[in-house]
């Protein structure tokens, strides 16, 4: 018999951890709204915070509108040493994430952001303040951490001005919104944004989650979180499927278009079906130039948090490369609980250069950095 | 089977867990009521350590709308994605044959009584021990 001593396990670095990994989806939090956002916010806004609050354009106002499957959304152990809310430290975030997965470039997506508050000009006010407090918090003091442009995306002329503000900004790398949004996103409404975008030559990345006010499936309101969460990828479809009927990527050919969180296993599906329905009704959509499937290819990448993850993961291997290796960009959604960790989701055999392409070659060309 | 010290029982109090490392091995020794139950601190799906998971117990329902509650403290719950694993066989408990955890045979006994030649803590008192 051999007798151990007391020895406290803790989590270390995995051993054959080689590459360098952008992680395109980490959702930094304020640690106090009054602390830390107020001071971006002008007196009115912060009395129309205290008084009124957020309202958002959904039908159940008292938080979400369905429970989370972890307490904040968030990993259990991602809350600080002392207590602090998850995604709100940055030191820790340094260490215990950063650091830990050997992260280059890690890419903000506030969420809570002002971002679906039916107040427009509240709405647009908010997101300007949590753009100032990105600089002020986080890139201005970890260079690995580019922020984006939160939108207050249900007023597209508001949401043009704020990308015109931060155009040229090396603190952006991204506009941003959600998916959810009243109407499908290639209606004329939101015409400006795209301009915007293509203006200051920034990407849309358009992030799970929302509050359009419709309900979050095509079928109406499901009873449960779990039908909420497989519910963005219907929503992304939607999303996909207006943008290109509408034309817009015929209208603005240099658009880039990322669809974060809400999977991207459904988008070979997707085109087969557009790419049919297309060709028969080519009357109808005189200004759809090109089978839908093309428009996907050229304008849109897809973080693939969270992973899919089929029993053999050969299956994966067919959708990476209809997609195609530089569309896919890998992103944990650190600290949430449905995380993804690099070295352990079913990635399809791949070769070194794919796998570089992955978890960092894409987001760099993607954004220039 | 060996076995090796991993703690001493006034470390784990009832309803607690200690993360220890033995062997080289990540371990997490639970206390419900008295019995301890050790497993691989390391999920199986993604490797969250169990270590940091809310322990809970069974809630299952034979049908829509019909529930019921048993077993409270002897299921613990991924920090990351919430897979439960049962504290008494480290099975799963969404596929149990198909996912589970190692889980270590523990006892509770005086250094004395193993028969130990060397040990670095002190001797006093009684110790939990991991069969491996
Ligand atoms: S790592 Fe434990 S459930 Fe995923």
């Amino acid at each position: 018999m051999s007798v151990e001593t007391i020895g406290k396990a803790s989590a270390t670095m995995p051993a054959n951890q080689k590459l360098v990994i952008a992680d395109c989806d980490i959702h930094p939090s304020p640690k106090s709204v009054e602390k830390e956002i107020f001071p971006f916010l002008e007196k009115r806004w912060r009395d129309h915070y205290q008084t009124y609050g957020m309202l958002l354009r959904q039908p159940y106002q008292a938080g979400p509108a369905y429970p989370k499957g972890q307490p904040d959304a968030a990993r259990r152990d991602a809350y600080g040493p002392n207590g602090e809310k998850p995604g709100s430290d940055l030191e820790f975030m340094r260490k215990h994430h950063l650091d830990r997965y050997n992260i280059e470039l890690g890419v903000l997506n506030p969420l809570k952001s002002g971002q679906g508050l039916q107040n427009p000009d509240f709405a647009a006010a908010y997101c300007k303040a949590i753009n100032d407090w990105q600089i002020a918090e986080w890139t201005s003091k970890e260079a690995r951490l580019k922020g984006s442009v939160c939108l207050p995306y249900e007023d597209a002329i508001l949401s043009a001005k704020e990308i015109e503000r931060r155009a040229g900004d090396p603190n952006f790398i991204q506009a941003f919104m959600l998916i959810r949004t009243s109407e499908p996103l290639g209606n004329r409404r939101y015409w400006p944004i795209f301009n915007a975008c293509v203006e200051a030559n920034l990407p849309l990345a358009v992030h799970a989650f929302g509050f359009g006010g419709t309900p979050v499936t095509g079928g109406g309101w499901p009873s449960y979180y779990t039908e909420d969460m497989v519910g963005h990828s219907q929503s992304a479809q939607s999303l996909v499927t207006s943008m290109v009927m509408e034309g817009v990527f015929e209208r603005w050919p240099e658009l880039k278009l990322i669809i974060v969180e809400a999977g991207f296993a459904w988008a070979p599906a997707l085109s087969w079906r557009l790419d049919r329905i297309w060709a028969q009704n080519r009357e109808e959509l005189l200004h759809v130039k090109r089978p839908p499937s093309e428009y996907m290819a050229d304008h849109i990448w897809y973080t693939t948090q969270p992973f899919e993850e089929p029993d053999r993961r050969g299956h994966l291997k067919d959708i990476f490369e209809w997609i195609g290796w530089e569309k896919l960009l890998f992103a944990t959604d650190y600290p949430h609980w449905d995380f993804d960790d690099p070295t352990r989701i079913p990635l399809p055999r791949a070769t070194d250069e794919q796998k570089q392409s992955f978890f960092i070659d894409n987001a760099r060309s993607l954004y220039g950095v | 089977m060996a076995k090796h010290i991993a703690a001493k029982v006034m470390d784990i109090p009832p309803g607690e867990r200690l993360s220890v490392e033995v062997q080289g091995r990540k371990i997490v020794i639970f206390n419900v009521a008295g019995e301890y139950f050790g497993l691989r601190d390391a999920c199986p799906h993604m490797g969250g350590l169990l270590s940091e998971g809310v322990v809970i117990g069974l809630v299952e329902a034979d049908r829509p709308g019909c529930y019921s509650y048993s077993r409270g403290g002897e299921i613990v719950r991924c920090p990351w994605h919430g897979w439960e694993f049962d504290l008494r066989t480290g099975k799963s408990r969404f596929d149990p044959n198909r996912w589970k955890t190692h889980s270590y045979d523990i006892e509770v006994g005086d250094v004395q009584q193993l028969e130990v030649e060397t040990v670095d803590v002190t001797t006093e008192g009684e110790f939990v021990i991991v069969n491996l």
